[in-house]
């Protein structure tokens, strides 16, 4: 698979109006393909979030075009826009973004109930993916009942269980201690590499390289150099 | 349970004590409605009661007559011209009026007489529990509701006192024949009630008119009219909806009920759109991540507004029940409280149709829910 899922083409965002106005991200160029898994790393104020926020169809980029799986985002309308997300997009959040009333599975499930998919059925998908994430034993536990490492699980196979070409992760092991950010790096590692998804992750913790694909660096809004990542070896080790 | 379903339910119960703030709101703003219509329904029925109960087919009444307590007279030399009409069985002499009735211990209060052609049973007491109609043919007999008997200062059949200086002798007693005036009422033979009530010999208040199986109302009411000057006639239904219309429009009392239920409901909208909107407003979050995993506006909408409907259901059926406790309570009182079923589905539809208007700014509040903000939180 090498046609790019994600692909962004000279992206600049300005944020704020009159005097306030800041040039967010200058001219960014980036694409994503299946199978791979790319971390986005710079500084605070670097862009990054404001980059996820546009390749997640969440915000309109001043200028630039976004294409997801070959969609073109241009002119499309709030709502064209969560057709897309709900379609090609799953997404992890650094604070999980859980619902505190609703089990594992209807966490899970949430991301199904949105695109019409039928209760029963969801429910079945929604407990193999939090098999997937290693939770088939917590499934109607409830997220003040699960570790933060948990919970993380829990995001991601509602992230994974539309089965989307993209998953964007914004600092997902930021909340987590080191042991519990390994295995979430290895469960997304698993996710671009076994079942062949884009998976983008934005951080600044020099701790998940071993488990990239490549890694882009951002800083000042601009992309300032891509490298390859330290995959491959540590993957599903 | 349809997920929408589950997470309106789980964030209305998530906040017990927002929820509960919520369901008395509803619950209040309810009852007040449904007191205020079940006062305006029982009070369109005690103004009409006596039309109700009385046997006729049309009314022959004075031109102009607001409604049935209406004190204008007409001749009752017009009722032969009536029953000269092919169709007319009978015409019925009715006299209506006030009256000070005193009491054996010399003390007065004032009374509402209805006088009946006996013989005919035009406008009879009814809910009879002691005594006769029969009776009411004998000298000074008088019928009256023992709601009154305190009222009147009498204790049962036997029971004396006077209407205008005459002597008269309780030999029927009623139950439950309440006047929304709380005037007691009481009912003798048409002579006697002339007598009591200063009515002229030869007038009456109202000609009720029978007719025959065959007989055709509206040419029967065409000729009487071209027959008779300066009366108009009325079915009941006509005659119910004119002294209603008086009552409840033209003293102003429906239009302090319907005030009243306005109110009613303002305050319901007001409370549940402010729980709702910060109900809505703690789930922001929530709401933002759902829009960010792809779900559509309506989507969140159906969240909202299935919230919106659960407290319309938890508070009315709150409402139903304080509602018939009240009917309950007010059914032997003056002024009864009525709740048709008519009124009850209308109730409930105004309770959903509130509610859900009530979960506008709330919607409005996510409708401007910016999904990038998960990123920030």
């Amino acid at each position: 698979m090498t046609e790019p899922l994600l692909e962004a083409v000279d992206v600049a965002k300005d944020l704020g109006s009159g005097a306030a106005k800041v040039a967010a991200l200058k001219g960014v160029t980036l694409s994503l393909k299946g199978g791979e898994l790319t971390l986005l790393m710079g500084p605070s104020g670097s862009g990054k979030t404001t980059l996820l926020s546009i390749l997640g169809c969440m915000l309109r980029p001043t200028e630039g075009t976004v294409r997801i799986c070959g969609h073109p985002t241009a002119g499309a309308g709030p709502e064209d826009l969560a057709l897309l997300r709900r379609e090609h997009v799953g997404f992890v959040f650094q604070s999980f973004h859980l619902f505190p009333t609703l089990s594992a599975t209807d966490n899970v499930r949430l991301a199904l109930d949105v695109r019409g998919q039928p209760s029963r059925a969801a429910r079945v998908m929604s407990r193999e993916a939090l098999a997937k994430v290693g939770l088939a034993h917590k499934t109607k536990a409830y997220p003040r009942e699960l570790s933060g490492g948990e919970q993380q699980r829990v995001a991601i196979a509602r992230a994974i269980v539309g089965n989307p070409s993209i998953i964007l992760a914004d600092e997902p092991t930021a909340a987590l201690d080191g042991e519990n950010g390994r295995a979430i790096m290895k469960i997304l590692a698993e996710i671009a590499g076994e079942q062949g998804h884009a998976v983008l992750i934005v951080t600044h913790d020099p701790r998940l390289l071993p488990f990239a694909d490549r890694v882009v660096h951002i800083e000042d809004g601009r992309i300032t150099g891509e490298e390859p990542g330290g995959a491959k070896l540590p993957r599903l080790q | 349970m349809p997920l929408v379903f589950t997470l309106a339910f789980r964030n209305l119960f998530h906040d017990r004590l927002r929820l509960i703030a919520t369901v008395i709101g509803i619950v209040f703003s309810i009852v007040l409605v449904t007191v205020q219509m079940g006062l305006y329904l029982g009070f369109g029925r005690m103004v009409t009661t006596m039309i109700d109960h009385a046997s006729a087919d049309l009314w022959i009444m004075p031109r102009g007559t607001k409604c049935f307590e209406d004190p204008s007279l007409l001749n009752t030399r017009e009722r032969y011209r009536a029953l000269l009409i092919s169709g007319v069985t009978e015409v019925i002499p009715v006299v209506i009026g006030f009256a000070d009735w005193r009491m054996s211990s010399g003390e007065m209060t004032p009374v509402f007489v209805i006088g009946s052609d006996l013989r005919y049973g035009g406008l009879e007491p009814w809910n009879l529990v002691e005594g006769r109609i029969e009776a009411l043919s004998r000298p000074k007999a008088v019928a009256v509701d023992r709601t009154y008997f305190d009222r009147l200062g009498v204790s049962g059949i036997g029971s004396t006192a006077e209407i205008r200086e005459q002597p008269v002798r309780v030999a029927a007693v009623t139950n439950g024949i309440r006047s929304f005036t709380t005037t007691p009422f009481v009912f003798l033979d048409v002579n006697r009630a002339r007598t009591y009530t200063g009515v002229p010999s030869g007038k009456a208040s109202y000609l009720l008119v029978r007719l025959s199986q065959d007989a055709d109302r509206g040419r029967v009411r065409q000729e009487i009219v071209s027959n008779i000057a300066d009366v108009e006639v009325l079915t009941p239904a006509e005659f119910r909806e004119r002294s209603r219309k008086f009552w409840l429009f033209g003293t102003g009392a429906g239009a302090a009920l319907f005030a009243g239920a306005l109110l009613g409901v303002i305050v319901g909208t007001v409370v549940v759109a402010q729980t709702l909107y910060s109900s809505t407003k703690e789930h922001l979050t929530e709401f933002a991540t759902l829009r960010a995993i792809g779900s559509s506006k309506r989507y969140i909408y159906k969240v909202i507004v299935w919230q919106a409907l659960l407290s319309a259901a938890i508070g009315f059926s709150i409402a139903a029940l304080i509602g018939n406790a009240i009917v309950r309570l007010t059914a032997a009182t003056a002024l009864p409280i009525v709740i048709t079923p008519a009124l009850l589905v209308g109730l409930f539809l105004l309770t959903v149709v509130m509610c859900v208007g009530s979960s506008i700014a709330a919607i409005v509040q996510v409708t401007r829910i910016d999904p990038a903000t998960v990123f920030a939180r």
